[in-house]
């Protein structure tokens, strides 16, 4: 992290006034943590701003305030009550997300979303025109989610009948909801999956029936939420390591699927590796490639996909 | 979080400095001549060269952070000709209330550009907020049970942004889908939408004088500037969505395969299809599934290797064929 500058602390200052002003009076130790402070840093913050002073042509101090007995009192701010406008880039971060919010399904506050909104747009006058600019897509599942909606919110454990691609497996599961989670796009329930014993995610848009048990979900205490900011691949030691050739027809496999390295070859070609749980889905997918795609390791999947091959044409052979 | 300042004596007494002028500039209805604002700030230096260069910066400085600085002409004109002030109606934000539901899926909202590109202007945008009375503690949040994200994990993210924020033309390498050489390409950008969890820009194209959609993953090294700020012109009444939409959605499914498919098998093609009536084949199913474009689809078919195969059409039977060959060349 680089260290902050003049500017990024001059930024806080003019937001700290307004913040105790606001306030009428607020605790060091609240007003700390609010900023991301330690109390002595905001002391010192606290001092600067008590210091300063301006000639005019006489001395005098703008801002006076007191901290006395862990409470903070700003009895003159003068000009600086009220915190500064949002930039362009301020209000188009909240309004961009706060519009994608609007298009997630099983958020049913929409009202207060709407509302938000409106206020946030107002609130930032000129600067939330560039927003418009910025949007976002959210895939909508194939069913309704009311269903789901109802389960989060009575705390009850659903059966779901969901696709698995890469297996082409249509599977059946009771799961016990945890959360919706909103990720590149997608939505996904996150749950305890009795049948996996464990916690896994399962895209919307694969869901292919869900029902609503009666029986209350019983999550396990110890049952490990997804952390979504490491993304949604969790490499594991037991993942076998894949190597692909794709050529330049073939290069989107690069962009669709998470690789570790990617290395340019003659002609446009690209030698991909990556790592997986289960490769089943890599033997479909080297026979969707044909010309385009090689699997180069490991030699045991490579043998099986030319299988794959050799038993698809002979069932062609034979029609 | 920050090095402790005793060490820092310098970027003390600037921050000060500026506190100070940003202070004097909203206390002041009339514009205050640069050497005005010498006398009432403390921190600048006598000489007259070294004051200009410091208050340069410093102006500079606030402009960045969003102050609104004006300048003006000076009554009565004397031997300087323009002031500066702030106006504190353009600088305060207006008065904002939240109700706690909105408060709550204001703090939802801030999270969704976590370790994303806008992450910084969203806890910055959080503050002011805050400073504005609103109270946004996680504790209060009853949409508890989403959680959303948005990522920017393409380089390209930042400049198209400021370049849609500034309306600036660019240029870019750009290795289109099956392309096996990048091409430079110049754009009048208009928007950047994510779709599918990708980003993509929308403008147009110099080059070829019509509207394109660039995707952001696609773009090789660095996104370039070459225009000014305000030289872009987004044509009234275009929506960025709609235009990427547009570009990325499938072609209407005219076409109908007739797939013979293994039971337990294709499920990926039955969700899609029609169970039609079986035919000369004893142990498979028979299915019609409607597609659009045969390459896409052959490929989609090969997929299921020896589960699935096409009765008809024989063209898309034939691209299935070949498919499948490729992967024993």
């Amino acid at each position: 992290m680089t260290p902050p500058t003049s500017a990024d602390r001059l930024r806080r200052l003019l937001a700290l006034v307004p913040y105790v002003v606001s306030r009428k009076a607020a605790g060091l130790a609240d007003t700390a943590a609010a900023f991301g402070l330690t109390e002595r840093e905001l002391v010192d913050d606290l001092n600067l701003l008590w210091c300063v002073e301006l000639r005019d042509p006489d001395p005098y101090c703008p801002i006076d305030l007191s901290y006395e007995g862990g409470e903070i009192v700003v009895s003159q701010a003068e000009s600086i009550g009220r915190p500064l406008r949002l930039a362009v880039d301020e209000a188009s971060a909240l309004l961009v997300a706060l519009r994608m919010l609007a298009d997630v399904p099983g958020l049913e506050d929409r009202s207060a979303l709407s509302r938000l909104i409106a206020k946030l747009e107002t609130a930032a006058g000129e600067a939330a025109g560039p927003s418009t600019q910025v949007a976002v897509q959210v895939d909508r599942p194939a069913g309704d989610t009311a269903q789901l909606r109802d389960a989060l919110e009575r705390g009850r454990r659903v059966h779901l009948r969901y696709y698995v691609p890469g297996r082409d497996e249509a599977t059946e599961r009771d799961v016990d909801p945890m959360r919706l989670l909103v990720v590149e796009g997608r939505t996904y329930l996150e749950g305890w999956c009795r049948r996996a014993d464990g916690v896994r995610l399962f895209r919307l848009d694969r869901v292919l029936g869900i029902e609503l048990l009666d029986v209350a979900a019983a999550v396990p205490e110890d049952a490990q939420p997804v952390d979504v900011d490491q993304g949604l691949f969790r490499p594991s030691a037991a993942d076998v390591h894949v190597t692909l050739e794709i050529s330049p027809a073939g290069r989107w496999v690069a962009e669709y699927y998470p690789c570790e390295s990617a290395e340019e070859l003659a002609d446009g070609w690209l030698r991909v590796r990556l790592r997986t749980p289960d490769v089943s889905w890599v033997r479909r997918l080297a026979l969707r490639l044909g010309e385009d795609g090689r699997v180069i390791a490991p030699e045991e999947l490579r043998a099986r996909v030319r299988d794959d091959a050799t038993a698809a044409l002979a069932a062609y052979a034979s029609g | 979080m920050y090095p402790d300042r005793e060490g820092e004596p310098m970027s003390r007494r600037k921050t000060e400095r500026l506190l100070s002028l940003v202070v004097c500039l909203l206390s002041t209805r009339r514009y205050l001549t640069a050497e005005q604002i010498r006398q009432a700030v403390a921190g600048y230096p006598e000489h007259s060269e070294a004051f200009k260069r410091m208050f340069e910066r410093d102006k500079e400085e606030l402009r960045e952070l969003g102050i609104p600085l004006e300048t003006g002409p000076l009554t009565p004109a004397g031997h300087e000709d323009i002031g500066y002030r702030v106006q504190r109606q353009a600088y305060e934000l207006p008065e904002l209330r939240l109700e706690a539901d909105e408060a709550a899926v204001l703090g939802l909202a801030a999270r969704v550009w976590r370790s994303a590109e806008l992450a910084e202007a969203a806890a910055g945008a959080l503050l002011k907020l805050r400073a504005a009375g609103i109270d946004t503690e996680p504790g209060a949040d009853p949409a508890r049970a989403i959680e959303p994200r948005l990522a920017t994990t393409e380089p390209a993210f930042g400049p198209l942004w400021q370049a849609v924020r500034d309306r600036r033309p660019v240029t870019f390498s750009y290795r289109a889908a099956g392309r096996s050489e990048p091409q430079a390409r110049e754009l009048e950008p208009w928007g950047v939408v994510n779709r599918h969890g990708r980003w993509y820009v929308a403008g147009r194209d110099r080059g070829r004088d019509a509207v394109r959609v660039f995707r952001l993953g696609r773009i090789e090294g660095d996104v370039r500037f070459c225009g000014p700020p305000g030289s872009v012109t987004v044509p009234a009444g275009t929506d960025v969505r709609e235009v990427v939409r547009t570009w990325d959605s499938a072609p209407p499914r005219e076409n109908t395969a007739v797939l013979r498919v293994r039971p337990g098998a294709g499920y990926g093609l039955r969700r899609y299809g029609t169970a039609a009536p079986a035919g000369d084949w004893p142990g498979w199913d028979t299915i019609t599934v409607p597609y659009s474009e045969t390459g896409w689809f052959a490929d989609h078919v090969a997929s299921f290797g020896a589960g699935v195969v096409v009765a008809e059409p024989p063209d898309l039977r034939d691209a299935v064929i070949r498919r499948l060959k490729g992967v024993l060349a």
